[in-house]
């Protein structure tokens, strides 16, 4: 019955079978979309907002008063000689993109199930969309945080030492976007058949922030939790943050070379669960 | 022009019910099946996609071994009930949806316009949302800003292209979502229902560009629809999926013949579609329990010959009290859905209560409408016409077909269109208590 022969046929849809069927050549044919989406989550977050822009400002500032009171004033936890207020900030905005890229990418399929179901394009666009606009939100904070250095450095605090290691932070940047979007798609692949990794990655991220020297330095920390804290891939990279703003903390390339690795780890098994799942959710989710 | 589309045996299971803690049990079920590398044993219960039986098994078969082949530049008809498997196919074309078994093999882009505006978003303005749309569709910027006038100019709504498209009304959202679309240039273009919305003269825009699109551009086009007429003028060739399965494949006008076979086998009753809020929508105070088309001597048609005498019978049941009874009856246009001609008769001025049935039966004496086919419309309601007491079967019978008469009177060509009056009455109207039957 066919006419065709074999080869003249540009796409076959078969059911889904084998893990390692990528589709990252269609991601870079869409990257015009990828930017679209970025222009609109940029456009659309702050449209009927009186103070547009702005509450990515206030956020940080907020938190960082919080949790100088809090941690600094009344719980008195050492902040390794460094003003308070900078040490809480850097913390608070370097942890603040991870978390967000992890939130943010672990809801993928059910925020967008509405979209997904209608037209098709590669599925890992919309994640990779939303690590690249967070880090518009992360440019300014960072912004931000350095007017706060400046400030105290100019008055001539003794304490900050800001460092040639300021050059790491784009590697930083790569490595917790990396970890962010590898959680959070690992936990959106699993929430389109078991809902329940939703409600977990909520107070996960907030349990894990404790386990992350974002509040407090890694020398006030008795030797026998030490291990916990530094298998958290994200100690190194917060540390080393701190520690080229900083100059306070440690720098161990051991450490950051393991962030490293857990990082691509993880980024492949949810690059290969994301790649599984985004053939069959349309049934489940 | 060799094939473009090839669909070879595809397949598609689909649970039932919830998705919930017995999917891990399945799960695990199905994974120790693939150890032991026996066939998923889940793929062996399912049941032809029967809606309105209840089944033993909690997986039906959406699609079931569907065959066929579009040629390269043809217009291509898909039609079939709710539920018939219509929307699964498409997503499975689109890839969407991946199939349980069997494969399609394509040629060249697709785009689906599944359904129009996907992507939209309400904040950002009608410029913005063309090019987010279009990509969403898969154009690169270049291409969306070299079509962006025309898409513009097509969809007509050019004055509020800077506007959000949140403060657009529903037809202009469609104008403008159909326009980046049809200014797609795929090789492939699915279109499913889009022309639901919009006023008669842009579906006639639609449909004509999808026209030209084939026609003038080689491209292949795969239209779904309900609307019959638009198939029949559009496509070349069409298949009915029927509770999953393949109906019929071939051409439109004898495909369409089977279609209306398959409708004209509906007998309605109380029960009938009651889940479909398309075609059959009430609360369920009165229901229709029967409905025919009959000629003069009750033999159950629906081809007529113009200047003929049709009846209408129906029969209905109350179930919750209600303010009197109207029936409706009206012809539709088979395009536009517009309302041709309209009967409406006072059944009943009292109180009706639960348990009361009855019959009514109205006579046209003189068919006066033009050849063609009509979709036809039929409600009950009380006299205020409160939605609340409706029963309303909308294009749920088979159509009303009529052919040239030997009387040529009726069919003259230059007669205004439109809505206009026609003669009817009223032959029959009984209303009986089977309570107080039951009583006596």
């Amino acid at each position: 019955m066919s006419k065709t022969s074999q080869d003249e046929w540009t796409l076959e849809i078969k059911p889904v079978s084998g893990w390692f069927h990528f589709h990252l050549k269609d991601v870079w044919r869409y990257r015009d979309l990828l930017m679209m989406f970025v222009r609109r989550d940029f456009v659309a977050v702050y449209k009927q907002t009186i103070l547009g822009p702005f509450w990515f400002f206030l956020q940080p500032i907020l938190t960082t008063i919080t949790f100088t009171v809090v941690f600094g004033n009344i719980a008195r936890i050492s902040t390794d000689g460094i003003p308070p207020l900078l040490f809480y900030m850097s913390g608070i905005v370097s942890w603040g993109y991870f978390s967000d890229c992890l939130t943010r990418t672990s809801s993928t399929f059910i925020t967008n199930a509405n979209i997904f179901g209608k037209v098709y394009f590669p599925r890992l666009v919309s994640p990779l969309s939303n690590i690249i606009s967070l880090l518009m939100k992360f440019g300014i904070q960072l912004f931000l945080f350095t007017c706060f250095l400046l400030y105290y450095w100019m008055n001539g605090s003794t304490n900050v030492h800001p460092n040639i290691y300021i050059l790491l932070t784009p590697y930083l940047l790569i490595l917790m976007a990396g970890l962010g979007l590898g959680f959070g798609i690992i936990v959106s692949s699993l929430t389109t058949k078991y809902r329940d990794f939703s409600f977990l990655v909520g107070f996960g991220v907030q349990l894990l922030m404790y386990a992350t020297p974002v509040i407090y330095p890694l020398s006030a920390l008795p030797e026998k939790y030490k291990w916990i804290v530094l298998a958290n891939p994200m100690t190194a990279i917060i540390d080393t943050f701190r520690y080229a703003f900083l100059g306070a903390g440690t720098f161990n390339p051991g450490n950051l070379i393991y962030s490293s690795v857990f990082m691509i780890v993880t980024l492949s098994i949810g690059i290969l669960m994301f790649n599984r799942v985004e053939k069959t959710f349309m049934d489940t989710v | 022009m060799g094939a473009a589309i090839k669909v070879d045996n595809i397949s598609k299971l689909y649970r039932l019910g919830m998705v919930g803690n017995r999917t891990i049990v399945e799960d695990i079920n199905r994974l120790i099946a693939r150890i032991r590398g026996k066939e998923n044993p889940y793929l062996k219960v399912g049941e032809t996609n029967q809606r309105n039986t209840k089944g033993n098994s909690d997986y039906v078969w959406a699609l079931k071994d569907i065959n066929f082949e579009v040629e390269e530049g043809q217009r291509f008809g898909i039609i079939g009930k709710n539920g018939a498997g219509k929307s699964t196919l498409l997503k499975i074309l689109s890839r969407v949806a991946g199939p349980t078994t069997g494969s399609v093999k394509l040629k060249g882009r697709v785009a689906s316009l599944l359904e129009v505006g996907t992507g939209f978003h309400p904040e950002l303005t009608g410029r913005d949302n063309v090019f987010l749309n279009g990509a969403i569709l898969g154009m690169t910027q270049e291409e969306i800003k070299g079509k962006f006038d025309s898409i513009v100019d097509f969809s007509g709504v050019e004055r509020y292209v800077d506007t959000p498209v949140k403060r657009y009304s529903s037809g202009m959202y469609v104008r403008l979502a159909f326009a980046v679309a049809a200014h797609l240039e795929p090789e492939i273009l699915i279109v499913d229902e889009v022309l639901a919305v919009g006023d008669a003269e842009f579906q006639k825009k639609c449909l004509g560009k999808m026209h030209d699109v084939s026609e003038k551009e080689g491209r292949t086009v795969l239209f779904v629809s309900h609307n019959l007429q638009a198939i029949r003028n559009l496509c070349q060739k069409t298949v009915i999926l029927n509770n999953g399965e393949l109906f019929a494949n071939g051409n439109t006008e004898q495909v369409l013949r089977e279609y209306n076979e398959l409708s004209r086998d509906i007998t309605i009753k109380a029960d009938t579609e009651i889940n479909n809020s398309i075609n059959r929508r009430g609360k369920g105070r009165v229901r229709f329990t029967g409905i025919n088309l009959t000629d003069e001597k009750g033999n159950r048609r629906y081809k007529f010959e113009t200047g003929e005498k049709i009846r209408v019978s129906i029969t209905f049941e109350i179930f919750k009290e209600i303010e009197g009874l109207t029936f409706i009856f009206a012809v539709l246009s088979g395009l536009s859905r517009e309302c041709l001609t309209l009967f409406e008769y006072a059944l009943s001025n009292k109180k009706m209560m639960p348990g009361q049935k009855g019959e009514a039966i109205i006579e046209i004496p003189h068919l006066k409408i033009k050849p063609g086919e009509y979709p036809l419309y039929f409600e009950l309601t009380d006299l205020k016409y409160n939605s609340y007491a409706k029963d309303v079967i909308d294009d749920l019978t088979a159509p009303l077909e009529i052919t040239e008469g030997k009387n040529k009177a009726y069919s003259d060509d230059n007669k205004p269109s439109g809505y206009f009056k026609m003669e009817s009455n009223i032959i029959q109207n009984e209303i009986y208590d089977t309570n107080q039957l039951t009583k006596v």
